[in-house]
């Protein structure tokens, strides 16, 4: 499926990426409009720990580099401090687009394996659309076990005083394990988030 | 005071700056009448405290004299110093127009021998060191001020020192009861010409300006490198008077930036490169000047200056608009962090002094003079806008060098001429 959407995005897009970013990426249209004048990249608390700054993708966006932008994992470590976008001189709204081009890959399947901002984003997704209310239970237990039994023992302990915390005041409720509370209209809600998903798939070009 | 005589064939010229001097005298070298207003007690405006002119780093004294020599050759111009406009009706041909004068509690007897600053003890900031130091409340503004007389500060009026400036004038030139006084005016055409100001670098947040003692303005600069300015032409850092050799320049401080002026400002590239000049006369080789930028604006014949400070092995480019500055608490040395667009490099460097090229501004925004006129999306004027009541000159209309201010002044002159010649031919 995923693959199936690359292969069409390639053919409908060949060579031209910045075109491809500025349809299908949130916000994608104002990348453009930077002037490479760097002050993201110096204003990013991540600056010295990451490849790409969104001074650097934006550049690479517009170099044609596909490949290279859509399985950095650079866009997956903002933290959404917003930095960047109080001060850069043509308003970019960076956050958002880094976001974008995070989420893009994802749908393309091209995002980096085991990405831990993208693994928690599924197991966060999945968890929350089900009730439409996070459960913080199962997140958690999904969370801790995903790399198998031992690694999840070991994280549980590492992190008991954390969840001891939780339950008792009441952040978290040991009763969710079994399906827990969820909004009013479970169905209706669902069928928003269904209907929100083909508008998007629509306006972005991934169906008719 | 003498009665100001206007008809519908006068013009009136706003602002006393190179821009408007020079409309007023190509117009009254023209046979025109002209009144000039100017807010200040002198003529001259920011160029007069400027230490240099770029390119070819001439003393500004120099065109101002030339200017001044013109104006009191010629009897067409009326000069009103302390003087606002402060409203304007009626048509093209046929403006009645009130200004407002403030005293100066000094009349025409004053030979500015100065024995009433020596009387005062009273200090009050001195605007034309922009801020950077206090004056005696008797002054004059400065060396090249013109009229060539002093003024008292209203601050001291009704306190003893107003009476000791009094009792020290041999020339019975102090008045201390001169008043407000407001006059109407009939004029056939306006050249507003109020200029620019310096953007307010405080409102630059990342870059630490009136937070850091350390972090300037361009214009306080020229004031530090001006041996009529605080500092005597030393360039000292104002947080401990330690020479400041190595002085990092931050272009596009305010400019270029939608969450400040959205224009460029034009003559900042060229006023930085200037003011690296000004670090080598003081230190030689021990100077050193790193200029950041986003890409440099020098065109035309401007070109040639960039080039030639290039080639100076004291001056440093560095491809990247800062992001922000900190400071060492120890040393108050501003720390520039950024990244090098050029191979996208971190930064995170020391200087003694970080110096803002700072954006210009109108003085007085468009859309707040009293008249019909169009604003740009910066608050300068449109030019040439029809039905516009006044014509834009100089600063006033958009960030120019003086160059630029004096070729657009001139054409506002030719254009306010046509207006009047147009009003006397309806007369006759
Ligand atoms: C740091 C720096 C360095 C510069 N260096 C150079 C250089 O080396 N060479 C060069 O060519 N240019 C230089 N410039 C540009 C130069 O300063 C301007 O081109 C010049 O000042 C424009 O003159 P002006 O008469 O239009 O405006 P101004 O010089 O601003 O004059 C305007 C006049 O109007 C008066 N005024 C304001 N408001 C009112 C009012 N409401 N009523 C009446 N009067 C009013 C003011 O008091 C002033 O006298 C530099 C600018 C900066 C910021
Ligand atoms: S701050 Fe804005 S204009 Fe500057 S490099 Fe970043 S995105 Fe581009
Ligand atoms: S919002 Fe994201 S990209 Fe922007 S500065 Fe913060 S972490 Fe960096
Ligand atoms: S006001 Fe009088 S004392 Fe002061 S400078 Fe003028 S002449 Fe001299
Ligand atoms: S002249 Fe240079 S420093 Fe000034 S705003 Fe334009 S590019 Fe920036």
């Amino acid at each position: 499926m995923a693959s199936d959407l690359n292969a069409q995005a390639l053919a409908r897009y060949r060579n031209d990426f910045l075109r491809e970013v500025e349809e299908r990426v949130d916000e994608g249209e104002w990348v453009k409009m930077c002037m490479q004048c760097g002050v993201c990249a110096g204003s990013c608390p991540f600056g010295p720990h990451w490849e790409h700054s969104p001074q650097k993708l934006f550049m690479m966006i517009r170099a044609g580099k596909r490949d290279e932008v859509l399985q950095s994992d650079s866009m997956w470590m903002c933290t959404s401090c917003y930095n960047c976008v109080v001060r850069c001189p043509r308003k970019l709204p960076i956050t958002t687009i880094m976001h974008g081009i995070a989420t893009y890959a994802h749908r393309l399947g091209l995002a980096p394996k085991r990405q831990p901002t993208r693994d928690f984003s599924v197991v966060f997704w999945e968890n929350f659309t089900r009730n439409g209310r996070a459960n913080e239970m199962r997140l958690m237990l999904r969370l801790w076990f995903k790399d198998g039994i031992g690694a999840g023992i070991k994280k549980a302990l590492a992190m008991k005083n954390v969840g001891l915390g939780m339950l008792r005041t009441r952040r978290m409720s040991p009763f969710e394990i079994f399906g827990g509370h969820g909004v009013k209209d479970v169905k209706g809600f669902q069928a928003m988030i269904r209907k929100a998903q083909e508008i998007e798939d629509r306006r972005r070009g991934f169906t008719k | 005071m003498a009665s100001v005589v206007a008809t519908n064939q006068t013009i009136l010229v706003v602002g006393g700056g190179v821009s408007g001097m020079t409309a007023a005298l190509e117009a009254a070298e023209c046979g025109k009448q002209v009144v000039l207003v100017e807010n200040t007690a002198t003529l001259g405006g920011r160029t007069s405290v400027l230490y240099r002119y770029f390119p070819k780093l001439c003393h500004p004294v120099c065109g101002l004299e030339i200017n001044l020599r013109r104006l009191k050759g010629n009897r067409n111009v009326r000069v009103l110093t302390l003087a606002e406009v402060t409203g304007i009706s009626g048509t093209r041909g046929d403006f009645t127009v009130t200004v407002k004068r403030s005293p100066r509690y000094v009349n025409e007897n004053c030979t500015a021998c100065g024995a009433c600053a020596e009387a005062v003890s009273t200090q009050v900031p001195n605007p034309w060191n922009y801020g950077l130091d206090r004056m005696k409340a008797a002054y004059l503004p400065h060396a090249m001020a013109y009229p060539q007389r002093y003024v008292l500060d209203p601050s001291i009026i009704g306190t003893p020192d107003a009476e000791k400036a009094k009792a020290a004038c041999k020339y019975g030139a102090i008045d201390l009861g001169m008043a407000e006084e407001t006059l109407e005016l009939k004029v056939g055409a306006i050249v507003w010409a109020t200029g620019w100001q310096p953007y307010d670098a405080a409102r630059i947040q990342p870059y630490g300006y009136g937070r850091f003692p350390n972090v300037i303005t361009s214009v306080e600069f020229e004031r530090l490198a001006d041996p009529h300015g605080p500092t005597g032409g030393k360039i000292l850092r104002p947080s401990d008077g330690k020479e400041a050799k190595d002085v990092a320049f931050i272009q596009c401080a305010g400019s270029r930036d939608e969450n400040h002026l959205r224009h460029c400002s034009r003559i900042c590239c060229m006023a930085s490169l200037k003011q690296t000049q000004y670090v080598r006369e003081a230190f030689g080789d021990g100077a050193q000047s790193t200029v950041y930028y986003i890409d440099i604006r020098a065109i035309d014949r401007l070109e040639d200056f960039y080039a030639r400070v290039q080639k100076d092995t004291t001056v440093r480019f560095v491809k990247s608009k800062v992001a922000r500055i900190a400071e060492d608490q120890a040393t108050r040395d501003p720390i520039l962090h950024g990244v090098d667009t050029e191979g996208y490099h971190r930064y995170a460097n020391r200087h003694d002094l970080a110096v803002l090229a700072i954006g210009m501004a109108p003085s007085v925004k468009a859309a707040d003079i009293p008249a019909e006129v169009v604003e740009d999306s910066s608050g300068f004027i449109e030019a040439a806008a029809e039905r516009a009541a006044v014509f834009g000159a100089g600063c006033a209309t958009n960030a120019l060098d003086v160059n630029r201010s004096v070729q657009n002044a001139t054409a506002a002159a030719l254009r306010a001429i046509q207006v009047v010649n147009r009003a006397a031919r309806a007369e006759t």
